[in-house]
């Protein structure tokens, strides 16, 4: 029988004693463990997604809003900007952009944001496909693994949109086109598995801005109704700045089109500038003078907001970072008393165990043995409820993980390990010593003679 | 306190009566090593134990030395095998599983080897307590008080019992106490 044996089974053997130090060495390392696990996946979260996008474009509101609707998929948009205003940034030969994203974004499907785009998206995020193909045509989609999942959906499948990003029927856009899949995304560990992509273009046919291009409701009406002949030319008909009939004809065809055999649409740049995207996502050619100088530029002399996400970020996590350092003080205190209160179980166990201590020394035990055993069971309690908390924090995190992959657009689990988690231990472990230590020294002292005189 | 010059030779069993206060159990644990006198010694064969050093005299103790307690004590968590088990670790012993349960058999008690010792009665708290003090083969077994808390019976049982299994093991017996029943057992006395 070794000291550890004995160590376990002496703590065994008064259950009640040490509950009240094991619940609270779970408590507290339990709660660090779960804001590591948070935090560390949190900052992954937002890390991964960043995908070397410089500025982000979009309307007027605030900075992080716009970041954490363009980028994140976590929050409304501040609002839309029309074509006119983004076309610029859209030039292929633009001095200072390597790569500009148009994004229109408000709509969603069971939760999950859609997202019209053009497939300059790809280079941001470099997506691989697990399935199908991608989205060439209006109303054709690619989707996110976690979508896939989540909505059961496969190739070929077709869903209606719902206005917004609640999973409310009420605003789905229920006598509108429908969207039909055409690819999935292998999961990648980023916002894309939780995207559905399409044609920016997808989104004024569903909104029906198209009509509102033209000011008239009844493009709407033929639009659903398959009936793009009449309606649409009476529309023109009824424009009043038209520079140029032969490209709105042109979209009108490409839209109408859209209906019947889902074609592909023209170039941003091609498009009626009067209609709406909601932001765009740029990636600078270098960082240079000029292009560190471009969002006060915009922010300046246009209508638009330009906001930079590394700079916004690092403002909300020093935000987040307040409540989050107040909570792992809190759980460190936690553990700290649960230190404090395997010393005074130890050392109030030592009253009751004295003629036990004694008898050990008289079987041959010497000083450094009974030392030795109270700083075991001092390591076992600290160890046993690290151990139990860290268990704790991620079957925590594994429930958690659902509910915020929600509104965080990631995937959380608990099934993931880090390297903190040894040092929580570590420091549980040295908790743990430290507390015994007292009650430690004490045994070791036990006077054998006097305690065995006395019975 | 001071004590005469006691010899007693090796497997002899010798009774060691003293009334309350006369230091009796001082000299036991003197002659354990759990005191140490301020003068003079205390040998066992060849050994000065108040010459060893504290690590020493603790490994000596357990291998060398068995004591039975008045009041039979044991580590509470641990069931009667476990305890003769960790008798034997804490000696430096190896642990063998085969002589504590042929002890055990010879003392009655094989069916209370899984038992917890608080749930023994005082008598079979005794054997299991000599059956300790017996496991490492000691070249001595001190006593102190034995019987004191036995009724007539169960002393008589429990003087048969420590003498049969000195003898068995060859060790010398010395029984401290002041029951005056157990005068008639021992023809070689010391009184203080």
């Amino acid at each position: 029988m070794s000291l550890l044996q004995l160590a376990w089974k002496n703590l065994v053997n008064k259950p009640l004693a040490m509950m009240l130090s094991l619940v609270l060495f779970a408590l507290g390392t339990g709660l660090i463990a779960l804001l590591l696990l948070m935090q560390k996946q949190l900052q992954e979260n937002f890390e991964k997604n960043l995908a070397g996008i410089d500025l982000v474009i979009g309307a007027k509101g605030s900075p992080l809003q716009l970041i954490l609707s363009s980028m994140y998929h976590i929050d409304s948009p501040t609002g839309n900007i029309s074509l006119k205003e983004a076309r610029p940034f859209l030039n292929p030969t633009h001095p200072l952009i390597e790569t500009a994203v148009p994004l229109s974004l408000g709509d969603s499907y069971g939760g999950y944001h859609i997202a019209g785009t053009t497939h300059e998206f790809l280079k941001l995020y470099r997506p691989q496909l697990s399935a199908g193909k991608l989205w060439e045509a209006n109303m054709e989609v690619t989707i996110g693994a976690t979508v896939a999942k989540a909505m059961e959906l496969k190739i070929g499948d077709k869903f209606k949109s719902s206005h917004g990003f609640e999973e409310d029927v009420d605003v789905g856009h229920v006598d509108h086109l429908s969207f039909t899949v055409v690819g999935i995304f292998a999961p990648q560990g980023t916002v894309v598995d939780h995207l559905i992509l399409t044609t920016n273009q997808s989104f004024w046919l569903v909104h029906g801005e198209v009509d509102h291009a033209h000011e008239t409701d009844t493009t709407h009406e033929s639009l659903t109704q398959h009936d793009h002949e009449a309606p649409l030319h009476s529309d023109s008909d009824t424009k009043s700045d038209d520079d140029s009939l032969e490209k709105e004809e042109h979209i009108q065809e490409g839209n109408s089109a859209a209906l019947t055999d889902k074609s592909i649409p023209f170039s941003l740049l091609e498009e009626d500038e009067s209609l709406d995207i909601t932001s765009l996502l740029i990636k600078f050619k270098a960082h240079n003078y000029q292009a560190l100088n471009m969002p006060r530029n915009i922010n300046e002399n246009t209508d638009m907001l330009a906001a930079d996400p590394a700079m916004e970020i690092n403002r909300l996590f020093s935000l987040m970072s307040t409540g989050e350092r107040i909570l792992t003080v809190l759980a460190w205190v936690i553990t700290i008393v649960s230190g404090l209160s395997v010393f005074i179980s130890l050392f109030s166990s030592l009253r009751d165990r004295r003629y036990e201590l004694a008898l050990m020394r008289v079987m041959g035990g010497g000083r450094s043995t009974l030392f030795l055993l109270i700083i075991l069971e001092g390591l076992l309690l600290s160890g046993i409820g690290c151990l139990i908390g860290i268990a704790l924090s991620h079957g925590a995190m594994q429930m958690l993980g659902s509910a915020m992959e929600e509104s965080y657009r990631y995937n959380f689990t608990g099934m993931r390990f880090l390297k903190e988690e040894i040092w929580l231990i570590v420091g549980a472990l040295v908790i743990g010593f430290i507390a015994a230590v007292i009650p430690a020294v004490q045994a070791s002292r036990t006077d054998i003679a006097k305690t065995l005189t006395e019975g | 306190m001071s004590f005469p010059e006691i010899h007693c030779q090796k497997g002899e069993h010798w009774l060691l009566l003293g009334t309350s206060g006369s230091g009796k159990t001082t000299l036991l644990q003197l002659l354990a090593g759990l005191r140490t006198p301020m003068t003079g010694e205390v040998r066992i064969g060849d050994t000065v134990m108040t010459a060893l050093s504290h690590a020493k005299l603790d490994k000596f103790r357990g291998q060398q030395i068995g004591i039975v307690f008045q009041q039979p004590h044991f580590i509470e968590a641990l069931n009667v095998e476990e305890n003769l088990v960790i008798a034997q670790g804490l000696a430096g012993r190896k642990i063998d599983r085969n002589k504590i349960r042929k002890l055990v058999e010879r003392l009655g008690m094989s069916h209370k080897l899984k038992s917890k010792t608080q749930r023994l009665s005082q008598g079979e708290q005794q054997r299991v307590a000599i059956a300790r003090a017996l496991v490492n083969g000691p070249a001595v077994i001190l006593a102190d008080e034995p019987t004191s808390a036995l009724d007539d019976q169960n002393t008589h049982e429990v003087i048969a019992l420590l003498e049969e299994q000195a003898q068995l093991a060859s060790a010398t017996l010395l029984l401290v106490t002041h029951d005056a029943r157990l005068k008639g057992y021992f023809p070689k006395q010391i009184v203080l």
